[in-house]
């Protein structure tokens, strides 16, 4: 059942593997509309054909399924569950689900993609795990994955966030990774993915690179969000028994490069009756500088090997993005989401800093869970879109607090209370 | 004719490529560096566009990039020193640089002012063969312009083949699987550039990537028509510090590298 044809003309093969299709309509070239592909230089050619060619026929195979699952289950702690928060949707008169993704092991949902691709990689040989990470959240679960499994392993990470998430880069130093801070640009997660680029040019054989988020060149963005797709896997079956239907009304998700989104919204795309809603890191505002609001002000062009909404200048040069929150400090989106918003199909609002605090200490004090600041970032949507008290909406709680405990306390002055 | 197939039918080895970041180490640098180079002996050059995240870079390039777009370089002035010294400049000249910027700018745009800056061919490192037969062959074919691919260790002879056949100019092949600024032992390399050779027989071919002085040229020009050198030659201007005399001091530089490569 695994097809694979030459293309004589190029000397490139093709996957044509017959999976189930990607719920997001990617073409064979993975661009979705007029977004993705993989714009890489000739030096990572063999290792993006290596996973290209394989990474649809190793995730259907039973084995690999089986332990996925196993690990998913015995070791991530899933499935993560669907909290009604009642004084939540007390306050927004709306009934309010929390999908628990920071209830997994590590603490966000980073760790259903990297359980997935630390698989993948076991099965094409790789002895070398190389990661980028914003938060740390990614490099925490791939460092998690790692150990494991025993293998080798790298995180690159902005200087600015090694300083900003120090606890992330204790976990995974502890996990055994080596994490490289990256002082180049604005020493954040672009940076931090240029550098871990840079690493497998000059490692082609033996490394393995598992990207964090549905960013990158094809088939990253379609292999993250089929590992991300477990979110709303869970949720057909959650809520058919909390409300009776398989569906809900609203989902929000944040959006840095848009995994978490991804893998909420996966089951749900091609649903009319499920409206989608992603929010980005508007730092100090959408109409200033320092933002990472990249759907309100970017525009087309290619970053990390896929052409995606980018913020950039005239000259297609990259800007330096700002969010307090390191996850989503990033001046693209991913392939799909850079489609999503041309087609309308999810609406995506930017989020400010100060907007994002303040939800995260609102549902803190509501539900007695403190949220990561990515994950704020959902829940100030409550406040922009119109609720009403028959909606069913589903927030992604990305990930947990722990991490973002130094900025909440100087924002909140609890040290000096 | 277009001046790369000129340049390799006239002269079929040792030639020498330079590499250099336009507006480097100052904005107006590039149209000295490009004569110097010239006047000096370099057989051709490749000037880099400036961009911010140049992912397929070592840390030289990568700053000498950096400093190059704080010093305001940007594709509008380049074309102008560019057309500002065209009828002065007789060799190749190609322009590397990610394709971002060129996207941005607009690929028609951009071959047509190529083409009246005198420009022969251009690198986009991130630009693969395929997408470019897509998306930008007919507009490449119809300015007279050379897409010039990559191959590296890596690349399966089946590939090697194609881009061969597809491409025009020359091959580039990068000598190691890394990014620019590496230092390997290219007789390391040999059965590879052995590889390609055979696989392209008819087919100009010039090695990048790890040459940095006389010997690793020699070695270059031993497997294939020549060599490229970037990191080693943007080093040496880097060094030419502030002074009175600086586009003498600078010339003098360019001057000295060339004369060291060659031996004389
Ligand atoms: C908790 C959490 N949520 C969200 C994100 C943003 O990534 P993505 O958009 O890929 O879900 C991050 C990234 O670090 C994160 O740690």
């Amino acid at each position: 059942m695994t097809a694979h044809y030459l293309k004589i003309s190029s000397g490139k093969t093709k996957n044509t593997h017959k999976m189930e299709e990607s719920i997001y309509n990617i073409d064979k070239d993975g661009f979705y509309g007029d977004f993705g592909g993989a714009f890489i230089p000739e030096m990572l050619q063999p290792n993006v054909d290596e996973l290209l060619e394989s990474y649809l026929r190793i995730m259907d195979e039973s084995d690999f399924k089986k332990e996925l699952r196993m690990l998913l289950t015995d070791f991530a702690g899933r499935p993560s569950p669907l909290y009604f928060a009642p004084r939540l949707s007390a306050h927004y008169k709306s009934k309010i689900f929390l999908k628990r993704e920071d209830l997994n092991h590590t603490g966000s949902h980073k760790i259903n993609n990297a359980l997935g691709q630390i698989l993948l990689a076991e099965r094409l040989g790789k002895k070398r795990i190389i990661a980028e990470t914003g938060a740390g959240q990614h490099g925490v679960a791939t460092a998690t994955v790692c150990a494991l499994k025993g293998l080798e392993c790298i995180v690159y990470m902005g200087a600015t966030d090694v300083e900003r998430q120090a606890p992330n880069v204790a976990r995974m130093r502890m996990l055994g990774a080596k994490v490289v801070p990256v002082t180049s640009g604005n020493k954040t997660l672009k940076d931090a993915t240029n550098e871990a680029i840079r690493d497998w040019i000059s490692n082609p054989a033996d490394t393995h690179y598992i990207i964090g988020s549905v960013v990158g060149p094809h088939p990253y963005p379609d292999l993250v969000a089929r590992f991300q797709s477990i979110i709303s896997e869970e949720m057909l079956e959650q809520l058919t028994e909390k409300i009776g239907r398989p569906y809900p009304d609203a989902i929000i998700a944040c959006v840095g490069g848009g995994s978490n989104a991804a893998g909420a919204f996966y089951h749900y795309i091609n649903n009319p009756n499920v409206k989608l809603f992603g929010a980005e890191g508007a730092g100090k505002g959408a109409d200033t500088p320092e933002t990472a609001a990249t759907m309100a002000v970017g525009s087309i062009g290619i970053l990390h090997g896929s052409k995606i909404l980018l913020m950039q200048d005239k000259y297609g040069q990259i800007t330096e993005p700002y969010s307090i929150s390191a996850g989503l400090d990033y001046p693209g989106v991913g392939p799909m989401h850079s489609h999503l918003h041309a087609t309308g199909r999810v609406t995506y609002l930017p989020i400010t800093d100060t907007e994002a605090l303040d939800a995260a200490l609102e549902l803190t004090r509501l539900e007695g869970i403190i949220p990561a600041l990515e994950s704020s970032h959902a829940l100030a949507v409550l406040n922009k879109i119109k609720l009403t008290p028959e909606m069913n909406v589903v927030i992604n709680l990305s990930g947990r607090g722990d991490k973002d405990m130094d900025t909440y306390t100087s924002y909140f002055g609890f040290d000096n209370e | 004719m277009n001046k790369i197939d000129n340049l390799f039918q006239t002269k079929g080895n040792d030639i020498l490529s330079i590499y250099f970041t336009a507006g480097f180490p100052n904005l107006d640098d590039t149209t000295a560096i490009l004569q110097q180079l010239q006047d000096s002996g370099a057989d051709m050059v490749e000037v880099g566009i400036p961009f911010s995240d140049p992912m397929a870079d070592g840390v030289v390039i990568q700053e000498s990039s950096h400093h190059a777009l704080q010093n305001g370089m940007n594709l509008d002035i380049l074309f102008e020193q560019l057309e500002k010294i065209k009828a002065n400049i007789t060799m190749p000249i190609i322009l590397m640089g990610y394709l971002n910027p060129v996207f941005k700018y607009g690929m028609e745009k951009f071959c047509k002012r190529c083409i009246s800056a005198g420009v022969s061919g251009v690198i986009i490192p991130d630009l693969p063969i395929e997408l470019y037969i897509k998306d930008y062959a007919t507009i490449f074919a119809k300015s007279n312009l050379f897409y010039i691919p990559l191959v590296t260790p890596q690349t399966p002879d089946q590939r090697i083949e194609m881009l061969g056949r597809e491409s025009k100019g020359f091959v580039y092949m990068v000598s190691t699987a890394s990014i620019t600024g590496s230092r390997p032992n290219l007789e390391n390399s040999s059965d590879y550039f052995l590889r390609v050779r055979k696989i392209l027989p008819d087919t100009p071919l010039l090695i990048g990537f790890g040459i940095q002085d006389a010997s690793s040229f020699n070695t270059a020009s031993k497997y294939a028509n020549g060599g490229i050198i970037g990191t080693a030659f943007i080093k040496a201007v880097k060094e030419v510090s502030d002074q009175v005399d600086y586009k003498h001091a600078l010339c003098q530089k360019a001057d000295d590298f060339i004369k060291n490569i060659r031996g004389n």
